[in-house]
């Protein structure tokens, strides 16, 4: 997910039937008698899938490390319910983790797996709907006994009946073979259970020829307390690669070469979304030389950023666990008054809560970033699932004329730049700033090139020292309120400067001198300067990606960036013309969208929502900006979208 | 006044003498006359002075109602906030900024009703603030509704047949949130309020103090029993760290444990239990005695209201130790390195 929209490699991008049957295509690099063929393959989507508490994020955080240091271009999915341990073997405990690797430039975690690891079957029924024909699927089979599969309605076996004979199916007895590999150990048959997910790893390693060093390093770190069960786990990792290199069941294995064309030069890593958030908000206060504050209470799925910034403090940031939403935004907003960079991470039910918060501080005018990693909604909704329908929340969702800069990333490693430019606008422009990433971001990932220090921006700011207003009579004085003509901000004086004492608040204050006010004429200027600086917010210019000859336009926000550019890849591949575009300022808009949207005939918006972004469209350039929307909770797929694009072109 | 916490000794001094003048705002004060807020406002900016911190490390945070216009009134920095939220507020601004002396100003209706939440959780966190909680035990701004510290059965434009729910007791409920420091003043006695601000404000850690408040609009007199002269020195029982707890005309009433149960009870002073009479520790590590002192009073009548210091202990500071996790951190991981932050362990390199 790191290239342009128009990468050479997109003709060959995301035809997942044609990846099927090349899987199981003879192949060139056949590697004769006596050892096992290898073929090689230029992408696979791996889905792990198993109980709550078969521990498959972690073996795909692993995959996806291993895969991230073999060089391919990668994006991931996970996907968890929001109980930690639903009744085990049942459908709502299944948890699972989709993991898209490629040896060129790729945009989504993928439609479809090629590989399903099934460790029980909850987990085989609640993803056997997704899986191709003809795709591969690994079962644990010492799972598959008569209660678990009653659990899940299989009154026979699948293994068994006849009904997974379009796959390829391999029955692999994970549980044993890994009970059986740690015998040695000595420890109970539960304990040495708990390592089947590494033995599933280890054999995943194997087909798909990882390097190994990174998770064996791993789990000896994860486990340094516990020296036993973490040579166990290397020991079950060991024997999954093993079995795989022995067992005639798995004749092949495949290559997926690095994507060494993908990515420009440079140091990479692979990074979720909440992290490269974190990152950039770290980035952000040593660039603005201001101490970053977090006030925050934990709610899915920004949690992981509390808990990243939290181990930072040696970067002078402080993290203060409120007791409540509107705790965590009024401690930032307070440490923003003292001169922090200041920020407060939630969810769409904590963006409601915080909303007289972020009001006040429009009226205060001092800078905040809001971080709302949206999720399912109304209410608490879909907590661990995707969606972007708090657009509008943040466009509006407050009393009076409050109105709040909106900035939104595309992938998981644009987190970071996210936030930078966030911060930017909330130093700049002393306003609370929402930053909208979502479940999807949050937690997918992808790998990110390291900045080099000095090309982050400067974001220093001044602070007022001194006084900035003569009165009639002559004496200088301080007016919290006196702006910069420039970007109609006021001065940020914080408490320790002597002669700036001023008081602020959320009544209205005239223009100026910042006192109390009641005057009409006063509230009417003071309303629509709130205004005219948030509309003067400088944000760059839409850049539309356009081949030529194309009538309709495919507008995008936020976290459908992949999706839909994979889709407008294959509408080209198979020779249909469709511009590109992909907002990052929602609120103000580029200037030049008016121009971008008149120029087609058809402007289609693809969201995880019921059309907000096309609401606000239509609403301010009267332009008849169709919607597609989708909200189950999980991010499009390419195909899909691809479709709906071309019924739209048709139309 | 001498300089006890060290806490006060992170906020810069004036360079030069103050008087209450220098924190007068040029604010034109909008209370209603005869409002009890005015005579809070003199003893504060009175009492700054004597603080001698530079006025620029000052800051008033307030919530919304009557009293929380008081920022405004000030000549330092301030907050006027939304109802409720200003503990949360000034805890960010305390926990970021300790060279900051942070004063919480709030009534009955924003610290208790709406603001509960907050008051609680800066009580037991025991950040650096002085919270001035105006009690009036009614709501004024909002022109006359009963709040969690009216009377039940309190007629109200919102209660016409009387209210229903029980009021709160603010000391009770702060010595359970775990404050540190609790005292009760009232309005209209300047030396006394005077006294314990400066007890709070020499206290590190969250200081509450509840300063009982006359409404002359929506609830007059509800303190008069403990203002006039007559009636106050029966009803009001004021509290000296380490002196017996005695009050009355001639100092004839006491207060003892009562055996059988533990709690206290005021009884006339005899030369039999003179020896009984409880003598005041504010730095008792329990809350127990507090607690008890803090339901004394008869909740209809006022009679035997302790007023004073009910409860001051030392105990570790939400601010200070924050600040040495920072250190700590340093000091274990040297200072922030973003480049080797953003490296991570695993990562890998491109040439091209």
């Amino acid at each position: 997910m790191t290239s342009q929209v128009s990468s050479p490699a997109e003709q060959a991008d995301e035809a997942s039937e044609a990846l099927v049957g090349g899987q199981r295509a003879p192949s060139p690099d056949h590697t004769g008698a006596g050892e096992k063929e290898i073929r090689r393959l230029d992408r696979v989507i791996i889905r792990f899938a198993g109980d709550s508490g078969d521990g498959m994020q972690l073996t795909g955080d692993r995959f996806t490390a291993e895969t991230a240091s073999f060089g391919n271009d990668l994006s991931t999915l996970p996907n968890f319910p929001a109980e930690i341990r639903a009744p085990a073997g049942t459908l709502p405990g299944v948890s699972s983790f989709q993991l898209h690797f490629a040896d060129h430039d790729i945009l989504t975690p993928g439609d479809a797996p090629n590989v399903l690891v099934a460790m029980n079957p909850a987990a085989l029924k609640a993803n056997i709907g997704d899986v191709p024909r003809g795709a591969e699927i690994i079962v644990n089979t010492d799972e598959f006994t008569k209660r678990p599969m009653a659990k899940v309605g299989y009154e026979t076996s699948p293994l068994e009946d006849g009904s997974l004979e379009a796959y390829n199916v391999h029955p692999v007895p994970l549980t044993t073979l890994t009970i059986e590999a740690l015998k040695e150990f000595g420890l109970s048959r539960k304990e040495a259970e708990r390592s089947k997910n590494m033995f599933a790893l280890g054999l995943l390693s194997w087909m798909y020829h990882r390097p190994t060093e990174g998770t064996e390093a791993f789990l000896r770190a994860k486990f340094a307390k516990k020296p036993q069960i973490a040579e166990a786990n290397v020991t079950a990792f060991r024997a999954g690669w093993n079995f795989g290199e022995t067992t005639e069941d798995f004749a092949v294995s495949y290559e997926v070469a690095p994507a060494s064309q993908t990515f420009p030069p440079g140091t990479y890593r692979n990074i979720s979304g909440n992290l490269a958030l974190s990152y950039g908000l770290i980035a952000a206060g040593r660039q603005a030389d201001l101490p970053l504050y977090l006030g925050s209470y934990p709610i899915t799925p920004a949690s992981d950023i509390l808990h990243e910034l939290s181990k930072h403090k040696n970067f002078g940031v402080r993290t203060f666990q409120a007791e409540d939403e509107i705790a965590g935004i009024g401690a930032a907003l307070g440490a923003a008054f003292g001169g922090s960079l200041a920020v407060t991470t939630t969810s769409g039910p904590g963006v409601a809560l915080k909303s007289e918060t972020i009001g006040l501080a429009v009226s205060l005018e001092l800078p905040l970033l809001v971080i709302d990693i949206q999720r399912g909604g109304p209410s608490t909704g879909l907590p661990t699932k995707t969606e972007q329908a708090d657009l509008l929340q943040a466009m509006y969702g407050r009393n009076g004329e409050a109105p709040v800069p909106i900035v939104a990333p595309k992938t998981p490693a644009d987190c970071f730049d996210a936030a930078l430019d966030a911060a930017r606008i909330a130093l700049t422009y002393r306003t609370p700033v929402f930053l909208l990433s979502d479940g999807y971001l949050a937690n997918g990932s992808e790998p990110w090139k390291i900045p080099e220090i000095d090309e982050l921006p400067d974001l220093r700011v001044q602070f007022a020292t001194g006084t900035n207003h003569e009165l009639a009579d002559g004496t200088e004085v301080f007016w919290p309120y006196k702006r910069d003509p420039q970007t109609l901000a006021r001065p940020w004086a914080v408490p320790g400067t002597p002669g700036l004492e001023h008081r602020i608040g959320g009544i209205e204050k005239q223009d100026g001198s910042g006192n109390i006010s009641y005057d009409p004429a006063n509230h009417d200027f003071m309303v629509r300067t709130r205004q005219a600086k948030v509309d003067g917010i400088e944000v760059p210019d839409l850049e539309v990606d356009d081949p030529g000859e194309a009538r309709t336009l495919v507008l995008g926000w936020g976290s459908t960036y992949g999706p839909i550019t994979a889709a407008v890849r294959r509408l080209r591949a198979a020779g249909q013309p469709i511009a590109q575009a992909h907002l990052r300022n929602l609120n103000p808009f580029p200037r030049n969208l008016g121009e971008v949207l008149k120029r087609y005939e058809k402007v289609v918006v693809p969201e995880m929502n019921l059309g907000q972004l096309a609401t606000l469209i239509r609403a301010k350039y009267l332009v008849d900006a169709r919607s597609y929307n989708q909200v189950n909770g999980m991010p499009f797929k390419a195909e899909q979208l691809a479709t709906a694009l071309k019924e739209a072109i048709d139309a | 006044m001498p300089d006890t916490n060290e806490l006060l000794q992170l906020v810069p001094k004036a360079e030069a003498k103050q008087s209450m003048k220098d924190f007068k705002s040029d604010q034109e004060v909008r209370w209603c006359p005869g409002c009890g807020d005015y005579a809070v406002l003199a003893a504060v900016q009175g009492f700054m002075p004597e603080l001698g911190l530079a006025k620029e490390n000052v800051v008033f945070v307030s919530g919304i109602g009557c009293s929380s216009r008081f920022p405004y009134y000030m000549n330092t920095y301030g907050m006027h906030s939304i109802h409720g939220r200003a503990p949360a507020i000034a805890t960010g601004l305390a926990s970021s900024r300790r060279d900051l002396s942070v004063w919480v100003v709030t009534g009955d209706g924003d610290a208790l009703s709406i603001g509960g939440n907050h008051l609680i959780h800066a009580l037991r966190r025991n950040v650096n603030l002085k919270i001035l909680l105006f009690n009036n035990r009614i709501y004024g701004l909002t022109k006359g509704q009963y709040s969690p510290t009216s009377e039940v059965g309190k007629i109200t434009k919102s209660t016409p047949m009387g209210s229903l729910d029980a009021p709160f007791n603010p000391l009770s409920l702060a010595i359970g949130a775990e404050a540190s420091f609790v005292a009760r003043t009232i309005d209209s006695d300047r030396k006394h309020l005077t006294s314990v601000l400066r007890a709070a404000a020499d206290h590190p850690g969250t200081a509450l103090v509840e300063i009982y408040q006359n409404c002359n609009i929506f609830n007059d007199g509800a303190f008069e029993v403990l203002k006039d002269k007559d009636q106050a020195q029966n009803a009001v029982i004021r509290l000296e760290h380490g002196q017996p707890i005695l009050f009355g005309a001639e100092n004839d009433k006491g207060v003892v444990r009562d055996p059988a149960t533990g709690d206290l009870k005021v009884v006339a002073v005899t030369e039999e239990n003179r020896s009984q009479i409880l003598v005041h520790d504010a730095h008792d590590a329990s809350p127990t005695t507090a607690f008890a002192l803090s339901r004394l009073a008869d909740p209809d009548t006022l009679h035997q209201t302790p007023i004073g210091v009910l409860r001051s202990v030392e105990r570790p500071v939400y601010d200070t130790q924050m600040a040495e996790q920072l250190e700590t951190a340093v000091e274990s991981d040297g200072k922030g390195d973003l480049a080797a932050l953003f490296a991570g362990n695993d990562n890998w390199t491109v040439v091209g």
